[in-house]
């Protein structure tokens, strides 16, 4: 099982270096300029990270579950 | 003998809910982590448990590259939760985690690594992580992807001979994308593995015993040792007029213990002025048991793994809360940039399914269904410079 996962992170980063230069030519729908709303800290998941790293903490201390909890994605290259 | 309930159970996952801080910290795309530090007092408070301290976390950037960031954090337990209640004496203990880390960007790619150590008395644990963020299609587009190994050393105080070890790793990716103006979405996916020894020392299992005065005695737990899970979750935030903004998240969760479960969060911020922000929300989780959960066994060996955690049975449990936080804003000219001060509450409610109240008096098996309430104070300064 780890073998998989690390030949397919090590395959999704190949891909990941190979792809981004073509990616990265495709026009945006929303324009940088159009980006102020997004870039407001009120639009941002960890805007917070000390609290937000605690409540984390509480949840997986309290609960089966793990992982997959928010902020794996986020950013808008608004900035 | 020494018995701490629950205590062990948090800090086998603390390095999990911290290693969540740092995927968090990659995720920033190719933006580096504002320089900021923030001085934080939390306190959790329910079944019979407090849990207090101090957090201080510092990030200072480098150059247009390269970020680095510190953040200590002390967990101080005191009290007696219902496990700890049933078998022995209220206990106070302490856990000190220290954690490094460092963020580089380079042009649209931002990678970071970080390393945490966590420690107390009979439990040392270390964990490094590494993350990496690529932004595609005109920045509208990120793509977050994660790897952590963890290895925990586990003590039973009183017991020199006992020396047991944990490993742990997990491989995370997410997708943040821009939809419009106003909507940011994210998909994200976790899998967690771990092996060695992932039950608690100190906790047990209740099984029938006609020769005790209550009809009952305890055993230590036994658990698999291997344990491994998949999450996926999904996450949304709409910005609306005058400045406010709806959020929501859900989850999916399972794993080869069988545990399923899934959660969702739903909030609203307003903002009065510049300076206020308040923030409203409400959190609903639900899980199903671990195969080898049971409230109550009938013999010492009944199965070859056996467990009586209340957080590995069937329960559910809403939380509501609110975060208010006052912004000062100050002169480019001065050294700070701006500082807020921030209090957050949780009010959480614990509703178990067959998990009984053994100290309740009634007959063997027919206890009260426990359930408890907890709340959850933060109290934070953040300055920007």
């Amino acid at each position: 099982m780890r073998s998989y996962l690390l030949l397919s992170a090590l395959g999704a980063v190949t891909c990941l270096s190979g792809c981004a230069s073509t990616l990265t030519d495709i026009e945006p729908w929303v324009k940088p300029y159009e980006r102020s709303l997004l870039a407001d800290p009120i639009m941002s998941v960890n805007r917070n990270p000390v609290a937000m790293a605690y409540t984390k903490h509480v949840h997986e201390a309290r609960e089966g579950a793990r992982g997959a909890d928010g902020g794996a994605g986020g950013g808008c290259g608004c900035n | 003998m020494v018995v701490r309930g629950a205590v062990v159970g948090v800090i086998n996952r603390c390095i999990a809910g911290l290693l969540g801080c740092w995927i968090s910290t990659a995720s920033l795309g190719a933006v580096l982590p504002e320089d900021r530090a923030d001085v934080m007092y939390h306190s959790y408070s329910g079944d019979g448990v407090s849990i207090d301290g101090p957090s201080v976390l510092v990030r200072k950037k480098a150059g247009n590259h390269w970020s680095f960031s510190a953040n200590y954090y002390v967990d101080t337990i005191s009290g007696a939760s219902i496990d700890v209640r049933a078998t022995a004496s209220p206990y106070r203990e302490e856990r000190q985690e220290t954690s490094i880390g460092v963020d580089y960007v380079q042009n649209k790619t931002s990678l970071a690594a970080s390393y945490t150590n966590s420690s107390e008395n009979d439990y040392e644990a270390n964990s490094f992580y590494m993350g990496a963020s690529q932004d595609f299609f005109g920045d509208l587009t990120t793509l977050s992807m994660s790897y952590s190994r963890g290895s925990d050393d586990v003590g039973r105080r009183g017991d020199a001979s006992f020396a047991e070890q944990a490993r742990r790793q997990k491989l995370g990716i997410g997708i943040t994308q821009i939809v419009t103006k106003n909507l940011i979405v994210g998909v994200n996916a976790e899998n967690v593995s771990d092996e060695g020894y992932l039950n608690n020392p100190y906790r047990v299992v209740r099984y029938l015993d006609p020769n005790s005065a209550r009809g009952f005695a305890f055993t230590t737990e036994v658990y698999p040792r291997t344990r491994v899970s998949n999450a996926f979750s999904a996450n949304a935030n709409y910005y609306l007029a005058h400045r406010a903004s709806l959020y929501g998240d859900a989850r999916y969760y399972s794993d080869t213990w069988g545990i399923e479960a899934v959660n969702g969060k739903f909030g609203y911020i307003h903002t009065f002025g510049d300076d206020w922000i308040v923030d409203l929300h409400v959190r609903y989780y639900q899980q199903e048991q671990a195969d080898f959960y049971q409230d109550l066994f009938s013999r010492p060996d009944e199965f070859n793994f056996m467990a009586r955690d209340k957080e590995l049975s069937t329960y559910q449990s809403l939380s509501t809360g609110i975060k208010v936080s006052y912004a000062w804003q100050f002169s480019s000219q001065r050294y700070i940039d701006k500082s807020t001060l921030n209090i957050e509450y949780d009010y959480m409610n614990f509703d178990y399914d067959n998990f009984r109240d053994v100290t309740d008096d009634a007959p063997v098996g027919e206890e009260a269904l426990f359930g408890f309430s907890a709340n959850v104070i933060r109290l934070y300064l953040s300055v920007w410079y």
